[in-house]
């Protein structure tokens, strides 16, 4: 199958263990009682499936930076607008539950004295079509952002700071009450998703695995796109982008591709995680939460894809129990470790991993074997060599031997 | 024996034409009113010292600068000016760098195959699946540039002039009709630059090759007719006795 062909060993493991986390959680909180030591309370299911949304914010990141070179410092914004397009629904299941009572208008309109529904809201009580949006407006977006910017062929630090200031415009105009989108609170009051109370640890169980099942999706496309001739291209326009364009790739339109896409999954960890902590407001647009992610991918490992999603887990409970104990000290700890990563372990966990791998596997036989290793290599140099004075010979031969023109 | 001259003609029988090409980069004139033109089949050499205007000549010719004034054609009837890096490669002109640029953290293998020729769009390679015959062409290459053994190791690790040759390997996969080669031998050992003589020559039979290089050994080797570039534009052109001959080369080499 498509999706599975370029997976391999590590993958379907970790797939697998996705697979293993999506059913033990739900699990240990419906099945267990609360006295079982094993039990997990409803706070820690919301908190893992917030941690799930994030993976897949960060394998989204770890696309396009760790497999494109592309340093989107905006990718907060397609998880926000995610996030939106889910709120935007759940406001309209409320529907007369609301503390006005009004049938046709959420509450923040009722107070802001609207009469009517803005065109932008209309449709957002049917579900499919608000997936549908979840999918789209982050796509879109990035398209028509992508497209000036690859186009004029925007790169580096240069790119990075205008996705910043991308996703810090969308910060300013969303606190704007006259957007429509609730202002300074943003939306929030949920009752149900499909109608299902969204309080019941029934439904929470749901979303739970929900979010493990678009990681698991999440991975698999991203998976299959940088296992693909398309991620070789990508990995090739990270490292060498205009002798990319001199075999004949068209640079801007990779590029645009694979923004889109990491977008479009930014848009579905967003949507996932907002019935999940039950309110989404313009502070998601910030510039630091943006930062944030990269630092997950940063320290996990980029361009592992695992690592985005391990990096994103670590970190972030890193924050949980940092915030709790001394919340005031969690900036300096995220700087501190964004400084350490960068210093000593340039290629993440993951990558420090792999290489701790490799140096215990060479260790173990011949304490000689690099020296060995060395003169292989200079003994197949110096054949390469050979074989071209070989060919060398051979082409002079042929030519003295044909006939003089 | 010397490959015979192109006859001086227009842009119709010509694999490349340009006429009064002219590049200024804040004023200075990398180009003069440059006119060169390329036989199909040809091997030309193109020397000149430093500053002589060589490099941007090769990005003109490969749609990384536009020039400010004058016609380049390819083939005859294609105008070069109309299009960008990505469509020159292609139409069909292949570029090797003067510093080896290769893919480095990609397999040798991979750097062949993304360089083979086929379609570049995102979505036919997103679906690829390299034919047997796309593998067995990656296996003829490897064998011509003498890599079948670093197949699948990193294209960082190879020496200098392994690199150099990956590239060569890499211009041949994308079945260019013409190709760009800047400084070929730089960096390369005597036994390094007397194979890859002997290897653009080979290429050089049914491909038309465009040579710029600094070392007159290597040149000579190439037995082809060369063209002295100087201040952007042409100085002398004829077999390397000829133009050495020349007493305004002599002039513009030695100093005056």
């Amino acid at each position: 199958m498509f999706l599975t062909r370029h997976l391999g060993p590590g993958g379907w493991w970790f797939l697998l263990a996705i697979a293993a986390v999506a059913v033990a959680v739900p699990y240990c909180n419906l099945v267990l009682p609360p006295a079982h030591p094993f039990h997990a309370n409803s706070y820690i299911v919301s908190l893992l499936g917030k941690y799930l949304t994030y993976a897949l914010l960060a394998l989204a990141v770890d696309l396009i930076w760790g497999f494109c070179g592309i340093l989107s410092l905006g990718h907060g914004a397609f998880f926000a607008l995610g996030g939106y397009a889910m709120g935007m629904y759940l406001m309209r299941q409320i529907g007369d539950r609301g503390v006005y009572a009004n049938p046709l208008l959420p509450d923040f309109m009722v107070f802001l004295n609207w009469t009517e529904l803005p065109w932008y809201w209309w449709g957002f009580s049917s579900f499919p079509y608000a997936m549908l949006m979840v999918l789209l407006v982050p796509g879109a977006l990035a398209f028509v952002f992508g497209w000036f910017a690859f186009r004029s062929r925007v790169t580096g630090v240069y790119l990075s700071i205008i996705t910043q200031a991308v996703t810090y415009a969308l910060l300013l105009a969303f606190f704007r009450n006259d957007m429509g989108f609730g202002g300074n609170n943003g939306l929030t009051d949920f009752k149900d998703i499909l109608g299902y109370p969204l309080q019941a640890g029934s439904t929470r169980a749901a979303l739970f695995a929900a979010s493990a099942i678009a990681l698991a999706l999440g991975f698999l496309i991203a998976r299959a796109v940088t296992g693909s001739k398309l991620g070789k291209v990508l990995v090739a326009i990270r490292d060498a982008e205009s002798r990319t364009r001199f075999l004949g790739y068209r640079v801007e339109h990779y590029k645009l591709f694979v923004f889109t896409l990491s977008a479009m999954m930014a848009g579905v960890a967003g949507a996932l995680y907002v019935p999940q902590v039950g309110i989404i407001n313009p502070g998601e647009f910030s510039p630091a939460n943006s930062i944030e992610i990269v630092i997950w991918v940063a320290v996990g490992g980029r361009g592992t894809l695992v690592g985005a999603v391990v990096g994103a887990g670590l970190v972030n409970y890193g924050k949980t129990v940092f915030t709790t104990a001394m919340p005031e000290l969690w900036l300096f700890a995220l700087g501190a470790l964004f400084i350490a990563v960068t210093l000593f372990l340039p290629r993440g966990v993951l990558g420090a991993l792999g290489d701790y791998v490799e140096w215990m596997r060479r260790q173990k036989p011949d304490p000689l074997a690099h020296i060995e290793a060395q003169r292989q290599a200079r003994r197949e140099e110096a054949e390469s060599t050979e074989h071209f004075l070989a060919l060398a010979a051979q082409a002079r031969a042929e030519r003295e031997a044909a006939p003089a023109e | 024996m010397t490959r015979p001259a192109p006859r001086p003609g227009n842009a119709s029988d010509s694999i490349l034409y340009l006429d009064g090409v002219t590049v200024s980069f804040d004023g200075f004139r990398a180009l003069n009113a440059l006119s060169l033109l390329i036989a199909p089949g040809e091997l030309r050499a193109i020397i000149g010292p430093n500053g002589a205007g060589k490099t941007t000549m090769m990005d003109v010719i490969t749609g990384k600068t536009k020039p400010d004034t004058g016609e380049i054609f390819f083939e005859g009837a294609i105008d070069l000016k109309a299009h960008d890096e990505a469509a020159i490669a292609q139409l069909g002109i292949g570029r090797k760098f003067q510093k080896p640029t290769v893919f480095e953290n990609h397999t040798v293998r991979d750097n062949l195959e993304l360089a083979l020729a086929g379609k570049r769009g995102p979505f036919a390679t997103l679906f690829h699946r390299l034919s047997a015959e796309d593998a067995d062409r990656i296996d003829q290459l490897l064998g011509i540039i003498g890599l079948a053994k670093s197949a699948e190791s990193p294209a960082g690790g190879l020496s200098h002039g392994q690199k150099q040759w990956l590239e060569i390997g890499m211009l041949l996969a994308q079945e260019p009709k013409l190709l760009l080669v800047d400084e070929p031998a730089a960096g390369m050992t005597d036994a390094e630059t007397a194979a890859t003589s002997e290897l653009l020559k080979a290429i050089a039979r049914d491909h038309s090759v465009v040579v710029v290089e600094h070392d007159m050994a290597f040149v000579r080797d190439l037995d082809c007719r060369v063209t002295v570039l100087h201040e952007g534009s042409v100085l002398a052109e004829g077999t390397l006795d000829q133009v050495s001959a020349e007493p305004r080369v002599v002039e513009v080499y030695l100093g005056r």
